[in-house]
């Protein structure tokens, strides 16, 4: 096989990764600061996809104008979440909070099922075939859209923690609980507002991979995992790491889709997963645990 | 032995169990067919729950991918049958200790490296998943074209072959989730029972008095699993057709979770009492729906999720501890 063909696959890769990177990053985001596994995530971002299917399909809206609205009704949809139930529970025993969102996701697929059907639904944009061609490379428009997207969304999201009074007192939720709450942090909104954005992340992540790939309720479960096994193989509760594992996922999964079949695809990131357990349990850029 | 396995239980609790049993002995005698394929799918639940209880309810580690055993077992006892006709007991001599192997990999990849909580139970997903994209690609098995029993017309029922009628696999069911629960009575007054609750309760206590909490660790993983692959065996020979898809998948695994957790995880009877209520109320449902003319994929699922939801609300230690309480039947390990 020629050099290009690889060099192609592994920038689709990368730009997927990219994808799946931020949607991990909602993911990291809400542990790290909420302490809470949000076994939902994956079925979180296929509630962002309908809402995408829907919108196109009745007023003809391009998923990627829709990113921001939609990232604000999965914002409005974590923050209630955590507000309503999930914050009754941060004190409760691990098992019982994985309970709590293994409880919402079977709701989710199953209310998606009834009211969708079973059936893949896609949108079908203007762009959908067009292609830039940069010397040796033809990179789909769909995929490079959506990896500079979710460049520019992450980007956002690291300034917004760095450089806002908020993304700061959040911070501080995560480093120290009760300093927090000795300081006068109001944590419990700290953490709505934290499910928020993480829901809002993985929204943004599901409209931009409705652009690569088509929707059916069952795809929540399978991105659910997706975003642990990238979240751990970059660090649990670290954001760079989230989209480094992205990406080094994304990229395991092309090139193993190149190399053996794509079905099988998925078998290389759960080898990953493995080795990044046995080897690096706090994962690439994770911090060891004390 | 049975002075240890019944002491602590009050009379009324042995009169109440063997109440139970004569009427679930008797049940398929005034049992439809519809109902006698309810009471097997609450057998059914019954068994693997009480086999995930062991696990996580005994010595607190949390696996949410039981399908793999279940899997490993109904796989390995209908390739051997197809291919070359064993038999399904001796299907699961091969199956048992395939399980049993599967979960000490799964429990030595975790405790070896002190993967704990939440890393442990994604664990569990990610090789169950694994194993569901590897035998969607396995030739021996069909891959995800599916693995099919050859079935004809019974008019006996094969114990020897689990070749018969659903009555045949109630039975087995029945006697299979009543050896659990006494297997399980037993273990839980054991020494091997004590340590588990030490390590459930706190693990490093537990080190600290000196128990090998690794050792004991891998013995509830790979009990727990060789017990799920007899279900397995079951599921393949009753149902008499397999897809990977199907089998391993993580709804499977979390449909077995649901009855000891409604029920009340760590108790014995629980995760009898869970998959009673919440089969026989999710069937009522869909024959409900069904006699109005709805008929709703999914909502079955739906009700799982509410049923559970509620559950994890109102009564998070599960439904068997308030109850028994109401009986007056409480005690330790009942």
């Amino acid at each position: 096989m020629p050099l290009s063909l690889y060099l192609n696959v592994a920038v689709v890769g990368i730009l997927t990764g990219l994808v799946y990177g931020l949607m991990a990053l909602g993911l990291s985001v809400i542990f790290g600061v909420v302490r809470v596994v949000n076994f939902a995530h994956g079925e979180m971002m296929t509630i962002a996809m309908y809402i995408a299917v829907t919108l196109f399909a009745a007023f003809h809206l391009d998923p990627l104008l829709m990113l921001v609205p939609i990232a604000a009704v999965m914002f409005a949809f974590g923050y209630l979440l955590q507000k309503g139930l999930i914050n009754r529970f941060v004190t409760r025993p691990e098992h019982t909070q994985f309970l709590l969102l293994i409880a919402i996701a079977i709701i989710i697929v199953n209310v998606l099922l009834i009211v969708f059907g079973p059936d893949a639904k896609t949108v079908q944009v203007a762009y959908a075939f067009d292609s830039f061609q940069i010397g040796p490379l033809i990179v789909d428009a769909t995929k490079a859209y959506a990896g500079l997207a979710s460049i520019v969304v992450a980007s956002g999201l690291f300034a917004f923690f760095r450089f806002t009074t908020i993304g700061t007192a959040i911070r501080a939720c995560a480093d120290n609980y009760t300093g927090a709450l000795v300081v006068g942090l109001d944590v419990k909104h700290l953490y709505a507002l934290t499910f928020g954005i993480g829901a809002a992340c993985v929204g943004a992540a599901g409209v931009m991979l409705l652009l690569i790939v088509d929707v059916t309720p069952s795809l929540g479960p399978s991105y659910t995992l997706l975003a642990f096994v990238i979240v751990i193989t970059g660090g649990l509760g670290s954001m760079p790491g989230a989209l480094v594992g992205g990406v080094l996922i994304g990229l395991t999964e092309a090139m193993a889709g190149l190399l053996f079949t794509p079905s099988a695809k998925s078998m290389f990131s759960f080898a990953i997963l493995v080795l990044v357990l046995l080897l690096r349990p706090q994962g690439i850029m994770g911090k060891r645990a004390a | 032995m049975i002075a240890r396995l019944t002491d602590g239980l009050s009379g009324r609790a042995l009169a109440l169990l063997a109440l139970l049993f004569a009427a679930a002995l008797v049940a398929p005698l005034f049992a439809g067919d519809y109902l006698l394929t309810v009471l097997i799918l609450i057998f059914y639940f019954a068994y693997t729950g009480q086999a995930w209880n062991i696990m996580m309810g005994f010595c607190g580690q949390l696996s949410l991918g039981h399908a793999l055993y279940v899997g490993l077992g109904a796989y390995t006892a209908a390739g051997l049958f197809v291919h070359y006709g064993i038999g399904p007991w001796l299907g699961l001599l091969v199956a048992a200790p395939l399980a049993g192997l599967a979960g000490a990999f799964v429990g030595y990849l975790a405790f070896r490296f002190r993967v704990g909580g939440v890393y442990f139970a994604i664990l569990t997903i990610a090789v169950a998943e694994f194993a569901r994209v590897g035998f969607d690609h396995l030739a021996w098995v069909n891959g995800s074209s599916g693995l099919f029993l050859p079935v004809k017309r019974y008019s006996g029922n094969d114990l020897w072959l689990l070749r018969g009628q659903p009555v045949m696999f109630y039975y087995i069911l029945l006697a299979a989730t009543v050896a659990a629960l006494i297997g399980c009575r037993a273990l839980l007054t054991s020494r091997i029972g004590y340590f588990w609750l030490a390590i459930r309760e706190d693990e490093e206590a537990a080190r600290a008095a000196g128990i090998d909490t690794f050792r004991y660790k891998m013995l509830a993983v790979v009990i727990s699993a060789a017990m799920t692959s007899f279900a397995g065996v079951i599921y393949a020979f009753y149902y008499n057709n397999l897809f990977p898809e199907q089998v391993f998948h993580i709804s499977r695994s979390i449909e077995i979770i649901l009855g000891p957790f409604v029920g009340g995880v760590g108790t014995l009877f629980g995760p009898i009492l869970g998959a009673a209520v919440l089969t026989g109320l999710a069937e009522t449902l869909t024959s409900t729906l069904a006699a109005i003319g709805v008929d709703i994929p999914g909502a079955k699922q739906v009700f799982y999720g509410v049923c559970l939801l509620a559950v994890i609300v109102g009564a998070p230690e599960g439904i068997w501890p308030w109850l028994a309480q109401r009986l007056g039947l409480k005690g330790r390990g009942s």
